[in-house]
């Protein structure tokens, strides 16, 4: 897992609220028994024809979507099923970040767990950013905000939170497993106290 | 006296290994993992990759479910996967189970079915578990007054290898549904309205307890189609506590108790309920009496209307998105549109009252020339029952393709599919964009309502079969 501290880029906004996982990487491509190359199918339906070719005019298949390592989606991201293919999809693609005003529970734990990072925003401030497509943006981890520079010079600072040991782990690029390891002798001790 | 604690403060207390602290998670016990094809493979390359074992392969279920075909085998005992992948993926599951001595059920066992069916169905979902399984409709088991959640695949190598989740703890809200449901409105119209009221996010960062007497006086398989759909309005579990209903429906089943050990089980399980003055972060009344069959309109589950409305003008940019991709218009009535396929099957309708309840319908009528429609039973046990009753020659009479056990067409990736444009009334859970197929339109509504909509063939409900004659 890729560590992440901060990251700088242009904004890529998909501003569709309700983006679930259905939409992310549909049930057809998850019957690999590995997460390599999902990236290609990331929003298939909505970027892709019948026959795989990019539809023309869609925004993800502008030649900056692959340089923009931040998606700002519309509020209620990744809702839906529990495919950890959503996240792999999204990371196979080129994106480390996603921005809402509200990422769904079991979207949200899987990011975390592979390396992407969930970001949650007010929604004024959400409502402010996903007018602001293309223009350059920082997620710093470590100081835990999001700052946008705009073109005409107007500057946005704006703090989120998020769980303490999710960042802990995102900014070392840990696997939370060995936490979960290291608990081994809690987890004797329960199994034989029960 | 200790502080009143409610079901799920009882079941996430009684299962903490180790405490959240201000840096880190709450380590959980899992009781039951149940796993199948599609989100599994990762998780055992998990412990390949780190060189250990099944921690307690006792506790792990698994199924073959999502990537298999309905349609029976060939001449030659070939069953007709729809990819040479789908079918690797089944090996896998298969190799994997059997490397780490785990109990699956595969096409030759009398139990195969869809994971949240087959669970219950087995005894194996049991009040006061923890149970978790990589998908998301693993809310379904809450029903038993277990706390059940999906997880993604990493957290499915967590638990195969540790037996235990890192989680913090989410809110808890009650919803409390008073008064009865109305004839002809069932379960899944009381989840549509609920998500109706909450909204596909209302749900987020919350266990939903249910309550009241409405949720009281549904059947187990009402409330598995209840606390199923929880998650389609955001929260990961909905629970709800076990009662007389419960322990009678577990009674006798394989994996329970036998006996006077079932019922000193039954004791304890009783005792799991909510305390009286126990306190949850958000409290909901709702009056079922208000209620009505209802069908959604739109790619959300929360986009749904009480049958004979008509569809709302769009209010935002997404509303209107998803009317177009529906090819809804507001102010529409719902009943103009044709319908093209009916499925009845999934985990979350897809149970044998489910069945019942299409075929009483059904009886004595025709599905529409003109439609298409499949009926998938749960499980093995559930097609089993079904065919000693006769349910399949009323569904095969009418018109109607009787399959084998699977998700089939709930979602688009074992062949059974909804072609681009087409419009389903489907008893599943999820009308998302491309769910049943790339470019399908999904209507979801109960077995009953999916059933009067095949004999018609336009959206309809019940009451509006009584101009047509049984013959
Ligand atoms: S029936 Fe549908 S929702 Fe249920 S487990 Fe299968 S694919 Fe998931």
């Amino acid at each position: 897992m890729q560590a992440i501290t901060k990251l700088t880029g242009p904004i890529l906004v998909l501003e569709q609220e309700n983006i679930d996982t259905d939409q992310i990487i549909p049930a057809r491509f998850l019957t690999a028994t590995d997460f390599d190359g999902i990236g290609e199918h990331l929003f298939a339906d909505w970027r892709l024809d019948a026959n795989g070719e990019p539809k023309p005019g869609h925004v993800l298949n502008e030649p900056r979507a692959r340089r923009s390592p931040i998606l700002v989606g519309g509020h209620n991201f990744g809702c839906g099923s529990s495919r950890e293919h959503a996240p792999h999809a999204l990371l196979g693609f080129g994106f480390r970040v996603v921005i809402s005003s509200q990422i769904a529970d079991i979207f949200r734990s899987n990011s975390q767990n592979v390396g992407l990072l969930p970001v949650v925003l007010e929604a004024d401030q959400h409502a402010t950013l996903v007018q602001m497509d293309g223009e350059e943006i920082t997620v710093d981890l470590e100081e835990c905000n999001v700052v946008v520079k705009t073109s005409d010079g107007v500057e946005h600072c704006w703090p989120f939170s998020i769980d303490p040991f999710a960042r802990h782990c995102l900014m070392r690029g840990l696997d939370r497993f060995e936490f979960l390891n290291q608990a081994e002798d809690a987890i004797v001790a329960f199994e034989e106290n029960r | 006296m200790s502080a009143a604690e409610s079901l799920f403060d009882k079941l996430w207390n009684s299962h903490l290994v180790k405490a959240q602290s201000e840096s880190t998670p709450a380590i959980i016990y899992i009781d039951l993992h149940l796993v199948h094809e599609v989100t599994s493979p990762q998780g055992f390359d998990l412990l390949r990759e780190k060189g250990i074992g099944v921690r307690r392969p006792e506790r792990t279920l698994a199924t073959l479910d999502h990537s298999t075909p309905t349609l029976p085998p060939d001449a030659n005992g070939q069953r007709p996967y729809y990819t040479a992948q789908a079918h690797r993926q089944v090996q896998a599951l298969r190799d994997n189970c059997k490397e780490y001595g785990i109990e699956i059920h595969d096409w030759d066992s009398p139990y195969r079915g869809i994971v949240h069916v087959m669970g219950p169905e087995m005894g194996a979902t049991q009040p006061g578990m923890t149970i978790v399984c990589g998908d998301s409709h693993t809310s379904t088991h809450g029903a038993f007054g277990a706390l059940a959640f999906g997880i993604g695949t990493t957290e499915v190598g967590h638990v195969l290898a540790k037996q235990c989740l890192l989680q913090s703890k989410p809110k808890s809200m009650r919803i409390k549904v008073d008064g009865r449901l109305p004839e002809n409105v069932t379960a899944k119209d009381l989840a549509l309205n609920i998500i109706r009221y909450l909204g596909m996010n209302g749900g987020t960062g919350f266990v939903i307890e249910y309550a009241g007497e409405a949720v009281r006086s549904l059947d187990m398989e009402g409330r598995m189609t209840l606390c199923n759909l929880t998650i389609e309005a955001g929260a990961r579990a909905g629970m709800i506590a076990p009662d007389k209903t419960t322990i009678d429906y577990l009674r006798g089943r394989p994996r329970v108790p036998q006996g006077d050990a079932f019922e000193e089980a039954a004791t304890v399980w009783l005792q799991l309920a909510s305390d009286e003055d126990a306190v949850f972060d958000s409290e909901i009344t709702l009056d079922a009496s208000s209620m009505r069959p209802s069908i959604t309109y739109g790619t959300d589950p929360g986009m749904s209307l009480d049958i004979g409305e008509p569809v709302p003008r769009a209010d935002s940019k997404s509303h209107e998105k998803a009317l177009e991709y529906m090819g809804f218009e507001g102010g529409q009535q719902m009943s103009e549109r044709n319908v093209d396929v009916v499925f009845i099957g999934s985990c979350t309708n897809g149970r044998i009252s489910d069945l019942r309840a299409a075929a009483n319908v059904l009886s004595g009528r025709k599905v529409a020339p003109h439609v298409r429609m499949l009926v998938v039973p749960g499980s093995e046990s559930v097609l089993r029952q079904a065919e000693s009753e006769g349910l399949h020659e009323i569904f095969s009479t009418a018109g109607a393709e009787w399959r084998l056990p699977g998700c089939s067409m709930c979602l688009a990736m074992n062949g059974d599919l909804v072609a681009a444009g087409e419009t389903a009334v489907s008893t599943s859970n999820r009308n998302f964009e491309g769910r049943q197929g790339s470019g399908s339109r999904t209507l979801l509504a109960s077995p009953e309502t999916a059933a009067a909509s095949a004999v018609l063939g336009h959206v309809a409900s019940v009451s509006d079969l009584d101009s047509v004659e049984i013959s």
